[in-house]
């Protein structure tokens, strides 16, 4: 596998005195889906905004697709976690913001954000507002306009964590057949460790304060299996097992 | 119906504070203030008098350009404030205590510097005005979410585009909350600083009006420059309206 994203040795302390991570290593390999899972505090989300170029290491370096990370880049899209959309603006200008800001012409990124929409399963709610809709579907409208820049790279932090689990479910099953069909390289953060099994290809487990990879697993489950299927598999079972017996020494 | 007996009771309220009005203003008591049916009748005398409507006319000029240069520095200096500590620090100090000192003594330094006319005037609006214009500008843009200029700055957005999508959007809300409370000042502004320099406009109609004991046109006068004050904020409540369904939400 070639890596998509290559971290190395990185560092990142904020004030010069809180020590958020720690010498940083992993490598999430192309068109696959890499976690990175661990309690709070162990720096997921510090590192996530580091591979987008939103920080800046202090020591280290990011390399994405070969080339060293130097700010934010049309190559990496982000999902976030409080989904991050503009209260005053539709849905449909939400979706297509990541193109306006590219200089996409207003019929077009309108064309591409209608189509999206109607991906994430949102169709009919292009005119509505932010506050009109629930947590759930307001991170379809985040996921929507992260796809809409088609980026190789999808930074996802901790996507589902403001979701009732019902909706988490159904949302990582569409996740799953949303990239299914795509050769995207996809970074996600989360503190679920079904979460990660269940839609990674890699597992990169970290430790807190300071934030440090203790171990990197790799999933054996068949991911083209039905959903309700993967969750009674027991590859899928005893890589839950295994993650929980490593992450349960964090936990005082 | 519920904000139909809200109209109504401040109906009421102010029907009470008119027949007080009429009563003290019959009773004859106090010179300075005659009946209010005295007044209203004057209003038409006011409106015909013959160099009514070019006093208008600069006021209204004066408070328009006075309003518009508040804006114009009071924005770029609460937006400057909101995103950096230093100039916050350097800045903030000054907005207190323009904010507290009683402006009117400071007009008469204004005149030196702008002379006995219009740029005095207009100098007075945007000193009456200005601070809470800073002010509520730099409480607006606190209150966008760091994550929303987090998402802009991932998608490539330059400082200009947080400025303008992020930034401004945000503080909207307040920003529009300071140009009401700017407006009333500014109207404060052009009255008084046009009674200081008593050579043109509402200004010296109302110096002439008082010193010469016409007091029901003083008063029509007053009424009328409140009724206009009331029109402009009411425009701008208008205005808040529109950004009244995020606004909660930001």
């Amino acid at each position: 596998m070639t890596a998509g994203i290559v971290v190395r040795d990185v560092h990142k302390s904020y004030g010069g005195v809180t020590e958020a991570l720690a010498g940083v290593s992993f490598d999430a390999p192309d068109g696959a889906l890499t976690s990175l899972i661990g309690p709070s505090g162990c720096g997921k989300t510090t590192l996530l905004k580091l591979i987008a170029g939103l920080l800046e290491p202090g020591a280290g370096e990011i390399l994405v697709d070969g080339r060293p990370v130097a700010g934010p880049g049309r190559d990496r899209a982000l999902v976030f976690q409080d989904f991050a959309l503009l209260p005053w603006a539709t849905v449909l200008r939400n979706v297509g913001y990541g193109l306006e800001l590219r200089g996409v012409v207003r019929g077009e990124r309108e064309a591409i954000a209608h189509r999206l929409i109607e991906r994430v399963g949102l169709a009919g709610f292009e005119y509505r507002y932010p506050h009109e809709l629930s947590g759930g579907m307001k991170q379809r409208v985040g996921l929507a306009r992260a796809l809409a820049v088609e980026a190789p790279i999808l930074l996802m932090d901790e996507p589902f964590s403001q979701v009732d689990e019902q909706t988490r479910r159904k949302f990582q099953e569409d996740l799953r057949d949303l990239l299914s069909g795509e050769r995207r390289t996809v970074l996600f953060v989360t503190h679920s460790i079904e979460e990660a099994v269940y839609l990674s290809d890699r597992i990169v487990l970290l430790s807190p304060r300071p934030g440090r990879v203790t171990d990197v697993i790799d999933t054996v489950h068949d991911r083209a299996m039905d959903p309700d299927r993967i969750r009674r598999d027991s590859a899928y079972i005893d890589t839950v097992d295994r993650i929980w017996h490593i992450l349960r020494n964090y936990l005082t | 119906m519920r904000r139909l007996l809200r109209h109504a009771g401040s109906a009421v309220g102010l029907l009470c504070w008119i027949g007080l009005w009429e009563l003290v203003g019959r009773s004859g008591q106090l010179r300075l203030l005659p009946p209010f049916s005295d007044v209203v009748a004057s209003v038409p005398v006011l409106l015909a008098d013959p160099g009514f409507a070019s006093d208008v006319r600069q006021s209204v000029i004066a408070l328009a350009l006075g309003l518009a240069l508040a804006l114009a520095a009071g924005i770029p200096a609460g937006i400057l404030m909101a995103r950096s500590r230093p100039f916050d620090k350097a800045a903030g100090l000054w907005v207190d205590i323009f904010l507290a000192t009683p402006l009117t003594a400071l007009v008469p330094a204004l005149m030196v510097l702008f002379g006995f006319g219009m740029g005095t005037v207009i100098a007075t609006v945007v000193l009456f005005s200005i601070w809470v214009i800073i002010l509520d500008t730099r409480a607006g843009i606190l209150q966008a979410r760091p994550s929303l200029i987090d998402m802009a700055r991932a998608f490539g957005a330059r400082r200009r585009d947080i400025v303008l999508h992020i930034l401004i959007p945000a503080a909207l809300p307040e920003m529009l909350v300071g140009l009401r409370l700017a407006v009333i000042a500014g109207v404060k502004g052009v009255v008084v600083g046009q009674i200081l320099v008593a050579v043109f406009g509402i200004g010296r109609r109302l110096m002439i009006y008082s010193q010469n004991f016409l007091m029901d046109r003083f008063w029509a006068l007053m009424i009328c420059i409140l009724c206009f004050a009331y029109l402009l904020v009411l425009a701008v409540s208008l205005l808040e309206r529109q950004v009244a369904h995020y606004a909660p939400r930001r």
